[in-house]
């Protein structure tokens, strides 16, 4: 049986553990008949041109994990930010921990998606929010949407800030043969309210994972948004993931990913500016070897004047690893004193490694500033003679400028303790001690 | 110390040093003036072994030592700095970390441990001190953002660190204000000894006023077409390079 029949025959099995009589069972139901029309994207579509999920599709995943499965802190704390204290929201093969997690309703809702899906006092919230800007139309997402059930739900009242930033982890035991996920996160964040939100998916063998996950977020007029993605899965471990932001007046939205792990990991993340003086921010760091893939697709939709976006994506692909960057702008006619950057820029270091990189500018507007650029190059020479020239030998030079270049995305980070983690990443990743302390 | 013998260079099949012939012994400083393209900078990175450039004939040699396929870690682990008129930007590591990366990849060439770290900071703290660099300069991203009297500064703070046999500043006084000039100056004196040198590659006699030189070179045409002592770089500056470049013609 194809994946796309598996989870399409599983959705009974699905239903039995859900309210169908919840407004929101309808949802499901549309979605799951949109990808069952469309199935999984193929090559052949534009969009999926570089990143192909055949291999995928042949896995014989399971939907549903057999067990609930647990894990001691002890043994996975080096994934949680640990330095500093967190609100966390944990699962565990798709089931939440409440062991590992520490939720809160204090002043603010920062809890599960299930309860946000069931109980009476969110559904005012539900109703609002839920599955109103991720497409209904993008096969995936429809697939996520079909089997949504669990997640993380962050509901940031007006003028609030929580004490704390949040972790959302999901981790795959490996104790299933092939386990796919399908998390689903709605994140309102009202007037002038502000939340810092980590998310990173991690398997803990090498067994099969594919996540498909989709993102809701809402940032309301003047909200802050900071979000970082970390991405450094294990080898066998597939990612999709689709985010979709919706933004007001004056809010600023911050996007980081990076992705230095996994075997095969799909980013779409897409902004629609609904208001205006707002800025959406979109920064990625991508470091990769062996036979990785990470495919970043952004687009920013400037529906109103005088906003702006940024997009700073560096990406150094070493042995037989790929990249995709395609960035999508979109100015409408009304949508004046739009400033829109755009910048990919590339080190290929091995002759095997290949980077797609695409500027996509559809700009309907005449009184706008938008930049692009994308370069794919190797390290400045003169830079490398006056490292060189200090007693640093060439291949310690070599990783220190590939560590500068990834570093300069970095600036933006607003948690110090992990600006000081990602740092680290980047100097393991990068195979050389740097001869000091970050 | 130094040794540079009928040395030619070129980059791209196009010679730019023709045969030049220096002596520089412990102790001293040489400076070496000349017009623009006359090959100063090209002269000081090959010392300092840019591939970039070839050497098609002559020699460079340090103690005794002939540098041919030497590569320039490893001059600068034998005692040699070039402080770049154009130090490159490295954003995200700090002026103290790339200190403690350089300090340790020379000793480790020595087959040293790593410098303990109470004696790196001690060393830092006094080479800061006599620079009149601020600490908080110290934590910032090396050379981003900097002006050209800092990032010539810190040329001359990674010198002080790292102790060199032979220091080339290459246009270190460009882009420097008089106080600037007098710090960086003040530093490069302190650091002079009997056992090391120091050349001076200048377009302007200004900087000559206070790092004096005992010998004056002047570089036209990839070749030494004079050399004196320090009252040459006066009379450079009064007639200007006219003369020199009229006479190397006759």
């Amino acid at each position: 049986m194809s994946l796309k029949d598996k989870l399409v025959s599983s959705f009974m099995a699905f239903e039995n553990n859900v309210d169908v009589e919840h407004p929101v069972h309808e949802v499901r139901v549309d979605a799951l008949k949109n990808f069952e029309n469309k199935g999984f994207p193929s090559k052949k579509e534009e969009a999926w041109k570089y990143t192909s999920l055949k291999s995928l599709e042949k896995i014989d995943f399971s939907i549903f994990p057999k067990e609930k499965n647990t894990l001691e802190y002890k043994d996975v704390k080096e994934y949680f930010i640990n330095e500093i204290d967190t609100y966390k929201i944990v699962f565990i093969d798709g089931i939440f921990s409440s062991y590992l997690s520490e939720t809160t309703h204090d002043g603010v809702d920062i809890c599960l998606m299930s309860s946000a899906l069931s109980k009476p006092m969110y559904k005012q919230i539900i109703e609002v929010y839920f599955n109103k800007i991720a497409s209904k139309d993008d096969s995936l997402t429809t697939l996520n949407t079909a089997f949504s059930k669990e997640g993380a739900y962050i509901y940031i009242p007006k003028n609030k800030m929580p004490k704390k930033p949040i972790e959302i982890i999901h981790f795959a035991t490996g104790n299933e043969a092939s386990l796919m996920l399908q998390p689903r996160n709605l994140v309102v964040v009202e007037e002038n309210a502000e939340v810092q939100i980590l998310e990173r998916h991690q398997s803990l063998t090498s067994n099969e994972v594919l996540t498909n996950c989709v993102t809701e977020i809402f940032a309301a007029d003047s909200a802050i948004v900071d979000y970082y993605k970390i991405q450094n899965d294990a080898e066998n471990a597939s990612l999709i993931d689709n985010t979709y932001v919706n933004q007001k007046n004056k809010s600023v939205v911050n996007v980081h990913t990076f992705s230095f792990g996994g075997k095969l990991t799909r980013n779409n993340l897409n902004f629609f500016q609904n208001g205006e003086y707002m800025d959406s921010v979109m920064k990625g760091v991508t470091i990769l070897g062996a036979k990785q893939h990470v495919d970043h697709h952004t687009l920013v939709h400037h529906i109103e004047p005088n906003c702006e976006s940024h997009q700073d994506y560096k990406g150094i692909f070493a042995e037989n690893s790929t990249g995709v960057f395609n960035g999508k702008i979109i100015v409408d006619k009304i949508a004046q004193k739009t400033n829109a950057f755009q910048q990919n820029n590339n080190i290929l270091i091995s002759d095997k490694a290949t980077i797609n990189t695409k500027p996509q500018l559809e700009i309907f507007a005449d009184d706008v500033k938008c930049s692009h650029g994308c370069t794919i190059g190797q390290l400045d020479e003169d830079a490398m003679f006056y490292l060189q020239s200090r007693g640093i030998p060439q291949k310690e030079a070599r990783a220190l400028l590939m560590y500068a270049f990834a570093n300069n995305v970095l600036a933006s980070v607003r948690i110090p303790e992990l600006k000081i983690r990602i740092n680290k990443l980047i100097a393991n990743k990068l195979g050389v001690n740097l001869g000091f302390d970050i | 110390m130094l040794q540079i013998k009928n040395l030619h260079a070129s980059v791209e099949d196009k010679e730019i040093l023709k045969g030049i012939n220096l002596e520089v012994k412990p102790g001293e400083v040489h400076a070496i003036m000349g017009p623009n393209g006359s090959g100063k900078s090209t002269l000081s990175s090959v010392i300092a072994g840019k591939e970039e450039f070839e050497v098609t004939e002559g020699q460079v040699i340090l103690e005794g030592e002939d540098l041919e396929d030497v590569s320039p870690e490893e001059r600068a682990h034998k005692g040699i700095f070039l402080s770049f008129q154009y130090p490159v930007e490295i954003p995200g590591v700090s002026v103290t970390n790339f200190m403690k990366t350089a300090i340790n990849e020379g000793r480790k060439a020595k087959g040293l441990e790593d410098m303990p770290a109470n004696e790196m900071l001690k060393l830092i703290r006094e080479k800061s001190e006599m620079l009149e660099i601020d600490r908080k300069f110290l934590s910032r991203s090396l050379n981003e953002g900097f002006s050209g009297g800092e990032k010539k500064r810190n040329e001359i703070f990674q010198m002080a660190m790292l102790e060199p046999k032979v220091a080339i500043l290459d246009e270190t006084d460009s882009g420097l204000d008089i106080d600037a000039l007098r710090i960086v100056s003040n530093g490069v004196n302190k650091l002079r000894s009997k056992d090391n040198a120091v050349i001076v590659i200048t377009h302007y006699q200004r900087l000559l006023e206070y790092i004096v030189p005992d010998f004056v070179h002047v570089l036209h045409n990839g070749k030494i077409v004079k050399s004196g002592g320090k009252e040459l770089a006066l009379e450079l500056e009064e007639k200007g390079y006219d003369w020199l470049k009229n006479e190397a013609t006759v």
